[in-house]
């Protein structure tokens, strides 16, 4: 077998794979049961006070933003504490690199790798706010390729942060700096209506509000508005990061 | 001529140094070739552009016959590379590593596993093949590094200080098993601190200082171009005496460090008559190594 230019990528995602395989426990429970804590706490808890949103019940409402900001986070630690330790405690990129495998590969390995644990996340929610009844018509199966689209921008962009960081330290700037305000302010928890005008028009911004903007209508069977904005805002996010993410790899890792 | 490795005029400067200064250097098929030299010498930076991962500034690069960077990929697939410290994956057992590796290289689990067997035989880690790479001691772990550096049969192997903290039993096993790769034909390149692997292993030696090539030739050559036969190590109180005094002495050239006198001469004989006659010096009487070129071509400061 000979690996031709397309599916270079593969090993590095099949590695990555079989290392989560070995550490299913562990890896499950963070990426999966935090955000089912959050579902059915505040799904329940606030939704008590809350009632309907947007004409839905809340927890139908919140199930949709978890899936999507599930997907991001899980996609950022990946791309950033589990890819830096790849690349700096251990070697696992060069190890590949003195290997016919070149810097692109790693890239695109690893931003599938976090693609597909975002996918990962997003089955497990999807199932459990099935059971809840908070999902609507075989048509909201689609938020699950959308789930890894959005994984595969915010590994993507985690692979940016990790290619400039020289510690861990560095992770937590980009997530209380972007990422927290992301989650905030993309409609998750909350629809952004009550917030000043402005607040959504810089929400336009966020790839994750493009993300729940398709993913909310999806699972809870409402109108879908323009899908091939949304999908195209997500994937040039997506492709841009993994182009600077290359370069900025190359420079530190080739020279 | 069969040659694996053709660098001409080979330069690397980062920022203000010239950490590699106009290498040649011609590897021949078969050939085991040890890269000595003091930290920064050059080592490192020589043999990762000899890998495709850095980018030369000017010169040539030529790795079975394939031009590097150009073609460095297809290059790397011909090659087995150990590196200075181990990248072995920690979560993985042995055969997984091996197993891993070999998917980098395009080559599916199923056919790798014969090989597989062959190679875990070679390392002595037949009965390990299960034990987590963290458990293994170091020298397990540098014989891993070695057996997945040839899943691919290269024709190329490179070693960035294969023995570096291993204990002499540890260094013995890494040796022979080395022996046996050139005698079956495989071409090696070591970097090595350790003089008398160099003189033990390799059919020839650079010695590089200052990103230059200083000297290349078969150890025994090496020694006998560029060192007076004999050594003699003189310590004592009475050392500073009979410096002054000696006649013996006009004949040799003589290093001195510290509370130590090296004289380096050929004809040992009226050196150690004198020295017998005295009673405040010790001696002690050698033939010249690998060692006494090194520190004559390099010098004998520190380099941090």
């Amino acid at each position: 077998m000979r690996l031709t230019d397309g599916v270079r990528w593969l090993p590095v995602w099949w590695r990555n794979f079989r290392v989560w395989r070995k550490l299913l426990g562990a890896a499950l429970l963070g990426n999966i049961g935090e955000p089912l804590l959050y579902l059915i706490a505040l799904g329940y808890g606030l939704g008590a006070f809350v009632g309907q949103v947007d004409g839905l019940d809340y927890v139908t409402f919140l199930a949709s933003g978890i899936v999507c900001s599930s997907a991001m986070n899980t996609a950022s630690f990946e791309g950033m504490y589990s890819a830096y330790t790849r690349m700096e405690v251990q070697q696992t990129w060069i190890s590949m690199l003195t290997a016919p495998l070149g810097i692109a590969d790693v890239v695109v390995g690893e931003a599938m790798w976090a693609a597909t644990k975002s996918l990962i996340s997003a089955v497990a929610i999807y199932i459990v706010a099935a059971a809840l009844g908070a999902v609507s018509g075989w048509a909201s199966l689609w938020v699950l390729p959308i789930a890894f689209l959005v994984g595969l921008c915010f590994g993507a962009w985690a692979l940016v942060i990790t290619a400039l960081s020289h510690s861990y330290d560095t992770f937590l700037y980009y997530f209380t700096l972007i990422l927290t305000p992301m989650l905030l302010l993309s409609g998750v928890f909350f629809p952004l209506d009550a917030m000043p005008p402005a607040v959504g028009y810089g929400a336009a911004l966020f790839p994750l509000s493009h993300a729940i903007a398709l993913v909310r209508p999806l699972m809870t069977g409402g109108e879908l508005g323009p899908v091939w904005l949304h999908l195209t805002v997500v994937g040039v996010y997506a492709a841009v990061a993994l182009v600077i993410a290359v370069r900025l790899l190359n420079r530190r890792l080739m020279t | 001529m069969d040659l694996v490795v053709n660098i001409e005029r080979l330069c690397k400067t980062y920022g203000e140094s010239r950490v590699v200064d106009g290498v040649d250097l011609s590897v021949q098929r078969g050939e085991c070739l040890g890269l000595l030299g003091p930290n920064g010498a050059g080592k490192t930076t020589t043999l990762r552009m000899l890998l495709g991962l850095t980018a030369p500034d000017a010169g040539v690069v030529q790795v079975l016959e394939l031009p590097i960077p150009a073609q460095a990929r297809a290059m790397r697939a011909r090659i087995g590379v150990v590196p200075q410290m181990d990248n072995l994956d920690p979560d993985f057992s042995v055969i997984e590593n091996l197993r891993g590796y070999a998917s980098y290289f395009g080559i599916s689990p199923r056919s790798i596993e014969s090989r597989i067997e062959e190679l875990l035989a070679f390392a002595a880690l037949t009965n390990k093949r299960h034990a987590r790479t963290e458990t293994l001691s170091g020298g397990m772990k540098r014989r891993l590094s070695l057996a997945r550096a040839l899943v691919n049969d290269p024709e190329l192997v490179v070693l960035d200080e294969p023995t570096t903290g291993l204990d002499p039993q540890a260094r013995q096993l890494i040796w022979q098993r080395l022996r046996r790769l050139v005698g079956e034909g495989t071409t090696l390149i070591l970097t090595t601190h350790y003089m008398e692997e160099a003189e033990r292993l390799c059919n020839r030696v650079a010695i590089m200082d200052h990103g230059r090539i200083l000297a290349l030739a078969p150890p025994r050559e090496l020694i006998a171009q560029c060192v007076e036969q004999n050594v003699i190590e003189v310590y004592g109180p009475g050392l500073d005496a009979w410096l002054t005094a000696s006649e013996s002495t006009d004949e040799a050239r003589i290093e001195r460090l510290g509370e130590t006198a090296f004289c380096y001469v050929a004809n040992e004989r009226p050196i150690i008559e004198e020295l017998c006659a005295r009673h405040d010096i010790e001696f002690r009487h050698r033939r010249a190594n690998l060692e006494d070129v090194f520190l004559k071509l390099t010098g004998r400061d520190l380099r941090d």
